[in-house]
């Protein structure tokens, strides 16, 4: 049996075909979102690598903020039980999840059956999401998938405690203007992120580990170096970690269909 | 529009007597007497015993967001300089008071006024305020009576900082209330009149009566009860309770849901159709009333708790002033944590949720600010989930629709785990 999961994100399309909901088939990312060309391209990318047809599919879940626009899928289920099923069967230890994608952040907090005990999510606000890094790599002209290098090579981290994005952007302008480095910056964007990541996950109550990161943004070390600090401990970075909330939503349609 | 009041559902009611209380206000208006408005947890009794009509700014305000009318209303106070961050009821209505008071001073209906679905009520001839359930009522009521140079009754409610309330604090409001009975002698030029007074008082009470026996249907598993049909129902336990209209629309309601009951029939039809059952913490976002119904809806979860229309639970008996006094100060949102959580575990547990949605409502700080407190101290007790989300009363811009229905999804599932 063949279970289809499709996360379609605000500015990513993920989709994950699993076998038996055991044997990871194929996964495919296409970096645009909900009402982009990207739910399409994402089916088209993660069948042309396989002997499959969307027809051979028993299940399909969709999740994320597109799940509603999935054409046939055969269930909607929210992206925090994806997430969750998805990071507990990658590793059965976790109890806390940190995802943070284009414009949502969130903890989760996860018992020792992979159930959720917890969650909270970001305001309606881009502080502390990839939205907000987007803007900051913009305005370094240091490329997303260069900001982790970049903050490694900072000699201090400098302050940037605007958490609106929007003022943000002009506190970064104004400490470019006075000759701070960009990679000190970057890693001050960073902190920014993982104060606001952190503060989730803290009123989710006491941190159990283990800590598991997923979403775009554990592709960053950086970020994933600044939440590290931030909360004092280790964070397992999910394997692809984009991709975990189609795997749950696969996983989850397996279910469905054993029911 | 006139209707058979015996025949009539309470829904028709409901909408005859809201229609009826603004017109009444301007016939009030038109024969020289008296127009008040009050905050909406403010005694009426002393006013409508004097004869004067009554208007609500909160329902009005209310009632502009669901029609999708706040937004030009908030855009004239923010001309006027109100800042984003103070009370949405407060900024629609500060912005209604300016359309109206342009029109007043030029005899010219403003384009805004004029084109606006906001119900149309007249301006006031005094306001009457309370801060039993915020403090913001204080400024905005001193705004209005100074702007439009009328007088302005405050009857002021200490924070009850431990319960029961103290004996002190009883005799201080009864005290406001006399006062406001001697200020409202000067500004009528009559004298007060206690025999109507008391009559209003035991008016109040069988409205109040009604209000509580309504929602008590919600308790019943399956519920015959949509919870969000008492955030419109509300419209007259605020603006209505000393009449009798309140009275007559919660009775017929309460007799429609009984046979509903017995007929098999719940909020959302068949019985199977009640997969959940949540308690909503917080004032209702009105300019997305359907949406967030939907929201819920659309997962299977009845809303069958919620804290907030218990706010006119206002028990007291007629004819003591000390027992009126605890009435309106013993509001939950005016009392100490311990006793707010416990208060919101009642609702929660006697309305058989198995989870909680919480309005984090960037207008009304005092209705959100203990919110995950109250919930994690309930989660402790039940052990049900909750889940939180940003929205607004009246301002359109703070809620997002694709991040609730997110949360009360989530909430659900976790719902589907619990069993």
């Amino acid at each position: 049996m063949y279970t289809l999961g499709i996360d379609i994100g605000s500015s990513s399309s993920k989709a994950v075909i699993l076998k038996d909901g055991a044997e990871l088939v194929s996964s495919a990312v296409v970096q645009v979102g909900t009402g982009t060309s990207g739910p399409g391209r994402v089916m088209e990318a993660v069948f042309a690598e396989i002997d499959l047809k969307p027809e051979d599919i028993d299940y399909t879940v969709a999740t994320g903020y597109g799940r509603f626009s999935v054409d046939n899928a055969d269930k909607q289920i929210s992206e925090i039980s994806c997430h969750a099923k998805g990071i507990f069967y990658l590793v059965p230890t976790a109890r806390t999840i940190i995802d943070i994608g284009g414009q949502d952040a969130k903890a989760i907090a996860l018992n020792d059956k992979g159930n959720i005990m917890q969650f909270y999510m970001n305001d309606k606000c881009a502080a502390g999401t990839g939205r907000f890094l987007d803007v900051m790599s913009r305005v370094l002209e240091i490329p997303l998938g260069e900001m982790g290098e970049a903050h490694f090579k900072a000699k201090e981290w400098a302050s940037v405690s605007s958490t609106c994005t929007v003022f943000a952007e002009s506190e970064v302008i104004s400490q470019l203007s006075k000759g701070l480095s960009r990679e000190s910056i970057v890693a001050g964007v960073h902190k920014s992120v993982a104060t606001k990541a952190c503060s989730l996950v803290r009123r989710c109550g006491d941190i159990v580990n283990d800590v598991v990161m997923c979403g775009g943004v554990a592709q960053n070390p950086g970020a994933v170096d600044a939440i590290e600090k931030e909360l004092g401990q280790n964070i397992i970075v999910a394997p692809n970690p984009q991709i975990t909330g189609a795997l749950g939503a696969a996983l989850l349609a397996y279910e469905e269909l054993i029911k | 529009m006139e209707i058979n009041i015996n025949e009539a559902s309470s829904k028709e009611c409901l909408a005859y007597f809201q229609a009826k209380l603004d017109e009444e206000a301007w016939e009030a208006k038109k024969s020289g007497n008296l127009v008040c408005w009050s905050a909406s947890v403010a005694p009426p009794e002393f006013c409508v015993a004097m004869d004067i009509a009554m208007v609500y700014p909160e329902t009005h305000a209310a009632g502009a967001g669901a029609r999708k009318a706040s937004q030009d209303l908030l855009d004239v106070a923010h001309s006027k300089g109100y800042n984003i961050d103070i009370c949405s009821y407060a900024r629609t209505n500060l912005g209604y008071m300016e359309l109206l008071k342009q029109e007043a001073l030029t005899g010219e209906k403003p384009e805004k006024l004029a084109t606006s679905k906001a119900a149309y009520v007249p301006l006031p001839d005094l306001v009457i305020t309370c801060n039993n359930i915020c403090n913001t009522l204080l400024k905005w009521y001193e705004n209005l009576a100074k702007e439009l140079n009328i007088p302005c009754i405050i009857i002021d409610v200490p924070f009850n900082h431990t319960m029961p309330v103290a004996r002190h604090n009883k005799e201080y409001i009864a005290d406001q209330y006399r006062a406001a009975i001697k200020q409202l002698e000067d500004i009528t030029g009559r004298a007060f009149d206690y025999d109507k007074f008391l009559k209003v008082q035991e008016q109040v009470q069988r409205s109040v009566y009604w209000w509580n026996k309504v929602a008590t249907y919600a308790f019943r598993k399956p519920s015959p009860l949509n919870g969000f049909d008492l955030f419109n129902y509300m419209a007259l336990i605020v603006c209505a309770r000393a009449r009798d209209y309140a009275e007559i629309t919660f009775h017929k309601f309460a007799d429609e849901l009984e046979a509903k009951d017995a007929a098999g029939q719940y909020a959302f039809g068949a019985a199977e159709n009640e997969k959940h059952r949540v308690t909503w913490e917080g004032i209702a976002v009105w300019t997305y009333l359907g949406a967030t119904f939907k929201g819920l809806k659309n997962v299977g979860s009845v809303m069958t708790g919620s804290a907030y229309p218990g706010l006119w639970s206002l028990v007291y008996t007629p004819g003591d002033l000390e027992s009126m006094a605890e009435a309106y100060t013993n509001v939950y949102i005016n009392t100490c944590g311990s006793n707010r959580y416990e208060e919101f575990y009642k609702v929660v547990s006697n309305s058989k949720s198995d989870g909680m949605v919480l309005h984090l409502n960037r207008s009304c700080k005092l209705m959100g600010l203990l919110n995950n407190e109250g919930a994690e101290y309930v989660n402790a007790k039940m052990g049900i989930p909750f889940v939180s989300f940003d929205g607004d009363q009246t301002d359109p811009n703070v809620f997002s629709q694709a991040q609730y229905e997110t949360r009360v999804q989530a909430l659900s599932e976790m719902m589907d785990n619990n069993k």
